[in-house]
């Protein structure tokens, strides 16, 4: 009985990370209608970016949190230039293909430099101890900054007046223009944001598990997953989604070979698109 | 459209030659090396034109189209490993196999519509994938090794290499008449219809769902069939090779530098990007970043050319429109 509730509680901790990471999906799609395809592989080199700080530098880990954030909105505006500027309004799968073509390049380079080793980051952190179960100090940690950084978007979406104008933007793009909103300078900025928070996310996933070049395509499908799941372009949504996601994750692993739970993840992807389509928590008009 | 009236469009005929000359440049002076080169060539077309059933016609991007390849590899050389049969017979149960397979799962996800059908394809690779890896009789994650009397049917190894080399520009043929059939005929309007606009169609009294679980099932045959040759002719199979997801990719990139939704376009993308993909292994410096120069071709094509090499020729030459497919 213990151990289904420690397993729970892993999972809520794990899941909260992965609904962070879905929320930087959720929003670029919410916005736009683009469906960021290189949305794993910024996981990916948000993982990298921790890597390179913690071990080659020697940087206490969580200190890589500022950097990451900044090289991926960084990133993500540059993407938004090269990619996705001349895709918005044009049929979705045209810009599917362009951060397909994306993601590619940056696989590419990636596997060139680093090869497809497995690479991982000590934390050393005090776990929580319940009965014969330990919760790791990092799962926890990560948790509450995955809940920090979720939270901040939200207000910053809800209160700020950027916020807002990304919320207007999402509702109706011309009528946005036309009340003066610089549209295009709103898009760079929620793809900055996406990408920024796909990237920390990584760097918090990072300080959990080991990774590679390319675990950045199963972290893309649970991202997906959860986006279905939380509804399409609804932040919130996503956050519980993950949760969600993370307890199942909890709930299954005991009982099924690890190469199936990535399968039985987009099994439940389908079934939701199929018998939701818009998502379950299906978003209202712009509750974005 | 019946083959008869086929018959009489010139472009069958200038599509026939170029085979004809396909399958015999490598006969004359016995040579292999152009061979080997040609036959990955087929291969290109093949899985690229059946791609462009998909996306260029219904306008469905299939990031997984591999899976059809791996599981008629997987399927055809089990077949011949375990229970000796003919090839022949295992590469027709292969591509029959695959195809009901791709109807029922298409049946299935192209319910969903399109960006959420190419998210699907891609976990649809990882659950085959996975199934490979953990299904006993196809030897888990080390994969099926044939030994090596499965060429004495077809007349010793040297003589085999050639019958399946045939075979494939055979496969290739079949895959350029199927999308140029698919085009000409009431199915393929239909496709047009969709890819252009979806509620229209289904408006017009397109019967979409069911149009869209055929392509994928007709897109499914004919990969399989190159995928049991393929592995046949390698002798071995591998999960990681079976569903390599750079193959899908290209075969992507070669359907979009030609010009999706043409039956030619295809098969000149396909030769021109094989020869640059030749070109870029050999060069030392960009061995490594062979993904990386299919990603910056992929993105100026979808950038500046989305109609590819065949919506250039179009748009400078309008004449050729009637002629080239």
């Amino acid at each position: 009985m213990l151990g289904v509730l420690a397993s729970i509680i892993d999972g809520v901790l794990v899941g909260l990370v992965y609904g962070l990471a879905a929320m930087g999906l959720t929003l670029i799609w919410g916005v736009m209608d683009v469906i960021n395809l290189t949305h794993g592989t910024m996981i990916v080199a948000g993982m990298f970016g921790l890597y390179g700080l913690a071990s080659a530098v020697g940087a206490p880990p969580y200190l890589a949190l500022p950097p990451v954030l900044i090289g991926g909105f960084l990133a993500g505006v540059l993407l938004y230039w090269v990619a996705v500027h001349r895709m918005v309004g044009r049929p979705p799968l045209m810009s599917l293909l362009s951060t397909f073509s994306i993601n590619l390049m940056l696989i590419g380079l990636g596997t060139s430099i680093w090869g497809t080793a497995l690479f991982n980051v000590e934390v050393a952190l005090p776990g929580f101890s319940l009965g014969r179960y330990t919760f790791p100090g990092a799962h926890i940690l990560a948790a509450v900054l995955a809940a920090l950084i979720a939270a901040s978007l939200y207000l910053f979406l809800q209160r700020s007046r950027l916020g807002k104008a990304v919320r207007a933007v999402a509702n109706n793009r011309e009528a946005a223009e036309l009340v003066g909103i610089p549209t295009t300078r709103v898009l760079a900025i929620t793809v900055g944001c996406g990408v920024a928070i796909a990237g920390v996310a990584g760097m918090l996933i990072g300080t959990l598990f080991p990774f590679t070049i390319l675990s950045g395509d199963s972290y893309q499908l649970k991202s997906f997953v959860v986006t279905a799941l939380g509804g399409f372009g609804n932040p919130v949504g996503a956050l519980f989604a993950g949760i969600a996601l993370g307890v199942l994750e909890g709930a299954v692993t005991p009982f099924v070979p690890v190469s199936w739970t990535l399968v039985i993840e987009f099994a439940l992807f389908v079934l939701v698109l199929v018998v939701f389509p818009g998502g379950i928590f299906a978003a209202r008009r712009g509750a974005l | 459209m019946p083959l008869v009236r086929l018959m009489r469009r010139p472009f069958f005929w200038i599509l026939a030659l170029a085979i004809a000359v396909f399958a015999l440049a490598p006969v004359f002076g016995n040579n292999v090396a152009l061979r080997e080169a040609l036959i990955l060539d087929a291969v290109y077309i093949t899985l690229a034109s059946n791609l462009n059933l998909m996306l260029g016609y219904a306008g469905y991007i299939n990031f997984g189209s591999i899976v059809f390849f791996g599981l008629g590899g997987y399927t055809c050389v089990w077949l011949v490993n375990s229970y000796h049969w003919p090839l022949g017979a295992s590469l027709l149960v292969a591509g029959v196999c695959v195809s009901v397979l791709a109807l029922i799962f298409g049946l299935g996800i192209l319910r969903l519509r399109g960006a959420f059908f190419a998210l699907a394809t891609v976990g649809i690779v990882e659950a085959v994938q996975a199934f490979a890896e953990n299904f006993t009789p196809w030897g888990g994650s080390s994969g099926i090794y044939l030994s090596g009397d499965i060429f004495t049917p077809l007349g010793g190894p040297a003589r085999a290499l050639w019958v399946i080399y045939f075979m494939m520009v055979a496969v290739m043929g079949l895959s350029l008449y199927l999308s140029y059939a698919i085009k000409s005929s009431k199915f393929g309007l239909g496709l047009l219809a969709i890819g252009q606009n979806e509620d229209a169609a289904a408006i017009l009294g397109v019967p979409t769902p069911l149009y869209k679980a055929l392509v994928y099932s007709a897109s499914a045959f004919l990969p399989a069939i190159a995928g049991g040759l393929y592995f046949f002719k390698s002798a071995f199979i591998q999960p990681s090779d079976a569903f390599d997801l750079t193959l899908s990719t290209e075969a992507l990139v070669v359907a979009m530098l030609g010009g999706q939704g043409t039956v030619a376009g295809v098969a000149i993308g396909a030769f021109l990007y094989e020869e640059l993909r030749g070109y870029l292994l050999t060069s030392s410096m960009f061995a490594n970043f062979q993904l990386f120069v299919s990603g910056a071709l992929l993105l100026l094509i979808v950038l500046f050319f989305p109609g590819g090499l065949m919506g250039f020729i179009y748009r400078h030459f309008p004449r050729t429109q009637k002629v080239l497919e």
